[in-house]
């Protein structure tokens, strides 16, 4: 026998499930008066210094078919590379029920380090038994010190993890949870 | 301190065949691993001035007018790995209503809606990482999974610790629950112990007489790794 190490195991991930909305984001889907707001519905206030995007995107599983019940959460830094304070920097966005598409409106971030920058997310639906993690990185940054998108062994899956410049303030990222293109997902 | 890289043989699988939903939405490539960095090891903070008087409280929050059901506490602490207290923790819940149905449009089950229960609540964990809920014991109910699936009494659970890495949704069970070793969503879990770790045990130290039934549920949440001689990965 040998001591024990007296350390615990984490608790096992199970589905939000198809009616993650009522816990999360329950004004979103009509369920009014016991919280004043949903949370997470802005990551910055409008006069958050730095250059203001919107996000765009849908989810898409393994036939193509877009998620209308997925809900990504978003964490970043500001434009100076600091996080916080509170939960500034923090969003939640539920894809639309109709169309599947989810928004940020957001700033863009500052690399950190050796890292370009990027923004954090973590996306939880049915059918998905752990939150799986990716990130956005932006389309026309310099991305060639960045640790993680370097040492990927698949170089031709970077572009999954870029979003794409569709206007001066505007970018569009798509996620494909598994077949061709999948995005890269992380264990971070 | 850097977080502890996630153990996933005590987490279930992504591709699980018997959880219909999770064949195309699983990942087929494996994930890319690496230290975390501070996007992960940084998170949103939550004060108290977010909750409101009722939120811990599925009975009363929807209406005023208390929901119908067994009235139940459920209670525990939020951990981390090196079990230490994780303070300021926010905690939300959603589940069923006492006949097993979700308000929500696309929950078409025959059981009826309660009017006085909405089905949310959220707290924020105390210093010594503890939090309660008072609510109804949610019905389980069939659904559109195997040609006779039921879910077992749940309720959900997201959890945010102090980093974005550590960010969490569970479910907890009921103990005795007979349906609970029949479940799709259960098996995808491979680690027996790790369902066990899902079963909330029937705690009567704190339930309160002619009022409740109590149940416990302890989350943990990765821990962080503290070392005197703390090195960074190459270019990172």
């Amino acid at each position: 026998m040998v001591q024990p190490l007296n350390t615990l195991t984490e608790t096992a991930s199970q589905t939000a499930g198809p009616y993650v909305h009522i816990g999360c984001t329950p004004n979103f889907v009509g369920i009014e008066g016991i919280y004043d707001e949903d949370l997470g519905l802005v990551p910055f206030p409008k006069d958050e210094p730095g250059e203001h995007i919107t996000i765009t995107g849908t989810i898409q599983d393994g036939t193509g078919t877009v998620l209308r019940d997925v809900l990504v959460e978003s964490w970043q830094c500001n434009a100076e590379g600091k996080f916080g304070p509170g939960s500034r920097g923090f969003a939640r966005m539920p894809s639309d029920l109709t169309t599947g598409i989810w928004t940020l409106n957001t700033v863009k971030p500052a690399g950190v380090g050796k890292q370009s920058p990027h923004i954090a997310l973590w996306i939880v639906a049915r059918g998905i038994n752990i939150g799986l993690q990716t990130r956005i990185y932006f389309e026309g940054d310099d991305h060639s010190a960045d640790p993680l998108l370097t040492r990927l062994e698949h170089q031709s899956r970077v572009e999954t993890l870029i979003a794409k410049k569709t206007g001066d303030n505007s970018y569009q990222f798509d996620i494909r949870l598994q077949g061709e293109g999948e995005t890269v997902f992380l264990d971070l | 301190m850097t977080l502890i890289p996630r153990n996933r043989g005590g987490h279930p699988v992504a591709y699980a065949p018997g959880y219909k939903s999770s064949v195309a939405r699983s990942p087929k490539l494996a994930l890319i691993s690496g230290s975390a960095t501070p996007s992960e090891q940084t998170g949103p903070v939550f004060g108290h001035d977010l909750l409101g008087e009722l939120d811990s409280n599925l009975i009363l929050n929807f209406t005023g007018e208390p929901a119908i059901g067994e009235r139940i506490i459920v209670h525990g602490r939020v951990l981390d790995e090196n079990a230490r207290p994780v303070p300021g923790a926010l905690v939300e819940v959603w589940q069923a209503n006492a006949g097993g149905r979700y308000r929500h449009k696309k929950d078409g089950y025959l059981a009826p809606l309660d009017p006085n229960f909405g089905g949310c609540g959220r707290t924020i964990t105390g210093e010594d990482g503890s939090y309660e809920f008072l609510t109804i014991r949610p019905g389980a109910y069939p659904w559109p999974n195997g040609p006779n699936d039921w879910r077992p009494m749940h309720i959900h659970f997201s959890v945010f610790g102090h980093s974005f890495g550590q960010r969490l949704i569970t479910q907890m069970y009921f103990e005795g629950d007979p349906l609970i070793p029949l479940c799709p969503i259960i098996k995808t879990i491979p680690d027996q112990s790790a369902v066990d770790r899902l079963i909330a045990p029937l705690d009567m130290s704190r339930a309160m007489p002619l009022d409740c039934l109590a149940y416990k549920f302890d989350i943990v949440l990765r821990g962080s790794r503290q070392t005197m001689f703390e090195n960074k990965m190459e270019g990172l």
